[in-house]
C-alpha cells in the first residue's frame, strides 16, 4: 500500500519538474525556421538615398540585419548596444526600418498618401537616428512590412546574423542585451569571420 | 400610384444595397475569397497575440498577414501553398494542428498511449478486485457447516456465526 503512494508522489514530482521547466521558457521566443537557410532576397530603397539595397550586395561579408522602427520602445532599449557594436567595427549592420509609419499606432496611416508616407518615414527615421546615434552602415525602408513578413518578423526588434554565403546563422528575438552580445553574438561573428 | 409601388420599393432596396456594398467593400468584394481567407486563417495562430487565430486577431501583423493571404488567394494559390508560405516564415508554430514529426510524436501518440495505459490499469484493477471478491466470498468451514445444516432442514445452531455479518 505504501509503495503505491510513493509512486503517486514520484509521478507528481515529475509533473512539477516538467511544468516548472515550462515556466522558465519564454513563449515569445518562437524558434525561427530560417536558421541555416538563405536570407530571403529583397530590394528596398535606402533611407535618405535614391539607391536600393539587396542582401546580395553584401555577399562575401558577415553582416547583421537589424529590424527597427522609431515607434518601437524595445528598439530604443537595444540601440546603445548596436551603437557600441558599430564602434567595434567587426561587421556592417544593416537596419531594416519596419513599417515606420504604418506600425505606429498613434498615426492613422489610412489618411496618409503613399508618396507622403515615404517622406514621413524618412523624416521620422532620420530624426531618430540623429537623436540616438546611427550604428547602421545603411538602413532600408520596409514601409508595408512585406519584407518583414518574408523574414518571419513578428515584432521589432529582431536581428539576423548572416554569413558570407548569405545564410542566416542566428536570430535574436527582442533586443540584443549586452550579455547576448558578449556571450553569443560576438563569438559567433568572430567564428564566421575567420 | 399603386402600380408604382413595387418600383419604388425596388429602387429603395437597390439604394440600400448600394449603400451597404459601398461600406463593406474590402470584405464583400469577393465573398468566396473572404470565405477561404477565413477558413485558412482560422487554422493559423497569430504570432503576436499567441492564443488567437490570425482570423480573430486584431494585431497589426495579423492584419498584414490577412492582407497577404487575400492577395495570394486572388493570385490563385491553393491552401497548401499559402500554409507552406507561412510555415516557411514562422515555423510550425503558426499551425494549430502541428504536423506529425519525431518531435511531435508524443503529442500525437500521447492520447493513444494514455488510453492503452488506462486499459491495462483497468484490467489490473478488475483482476485484483475479482480475486479479492472470490477470496472474501469463500465460505469458511463453520459457514459451510451452517449452510449444510440449513439445507438439511435442521434447526440452525443457536447463535449465528459472528464472522459473517451482512456488512462484510
Amino acid at each position: 500500500m505504501n509503495n503505491k503512494y510513493i509512486w503517486i508522489l514520484v509521478a507528481f514530482a515529475l509533473l512539477v519538474v516538467l511544468l516548472g521547466y515550462g515556466l522558465t521558457l519564454n513563449p515569445r521566443e518562437i524558434p525561427s525556421p530560417f536558421i541555416g537557410k538563405a536570407a530571403p532576397e529583397f530590394s528596398l530603397p535606402q533611407l535618405g538615398k535614391e539607391a536600393t539595397f539587396a542582401p546580395a550586395d553584401l555577399q562575401g561579408k558577415v553582416w547583421l540585419l537589424n529590424v527597427w522602427a522609431s515607434w518601437c520602445p524595445s528598439c530604443r532599449v537595444e540601440h546603445p548596444v548596436l551603437v557600441d557594436l558599430a564602434k567595434r567595427d567587426v561587421l556592417p549592420i544593416v537596419g531594416l526600418n519596419y513599417k515606420e509609419v504604418r506600425g505606429d499606432g498613434a498615426l492613422d496611416s489610412s489618411k496618409i498618401a503613399p508618396e507622403e508616407e515615404k517622406q514621413l518615414a524618412t523624416e521620422r527615421a532620420q530624426k531618430w537616428l540623429t537623436q540616438h546615434g546611427d550604428p547602421y552602415a545603411l538602413s532600408v525602408l520596409d514601409l508595408d512590412g512585406r519584407v518583414g513578413i518574408d523574414y518571419g518578423v513578428y515584432g521589432a526588434p529582431e536581428t539576423f546574423l548572416i554569413d558570407k554565403a548569405g545564410v542566416i546563422r542566428f536570430k535574436q528575438i527582442g533586443p540584443i542585451t549586452p550579455e547576448a552580445l558578449e556571450t553569443t553574438l560576438l563569438p559567433l561573428i568572430a567564428e564566421l569571420n575567420q | 400610384m399603386n402600380a408604382l409601388r413595387p418600383l419604388t420599393l425596388c429602387l429603395a432596396l437597390f439604394a440600400c444595397s448600394l449603400a451597404s456594398a459601398d461600406e463593406a467593400r474590402p470584405l464583400a468584394a469577393d465573398p468566396l475569397t473572404e470565405q477561404r481567407l477565413l477558413a485558412i486563417t482560422s487554422e493559423l495562430r497569430c504570432l503576436v497575440c499567441q492564443n488567437e487565430t490570425i482570423a480573430a486577431s486584431n494585431a497589426d501583423l495579423a492584419n498584414d498577414l490577412r492582407e497577404q493571404i487575400r492577395g495570394m488567394i486572388q493570385a490563385g494559390k491553393n491552401d497548401d501553398e499559402i500554409i507552406d508560405f507561412l510555415v516557411m516564415r514562422y515555423g510550425d508554430y503558426v499551425l494549430y494542428r502541428p504536423p506529425v514529426k519525431t518531435i511531435t510524436l508524443f503529442l500525437w501518440g500521447g492520447p493513444l498511449l494514455f488510453f492503452i495505459m488506462g486499459i491495462f490499469g483497468l484490467r489490473h484493477y478488475l483482476v485484483r478486485r475479482n480475486r479479492q471478491i472470490t477470496a472474501s466470498d469463500a465460505l469458511s468451514d463453520a459457514d459451510k457447516r451452517l449452510a449444510e445444516a440449513l439445507l438439511a432442514g435442521d434447526d440452525a445452531p443457536t447463535a449465528p456465526h459472528p464472522s459473517k455479518t451482512p456488512q462484510s
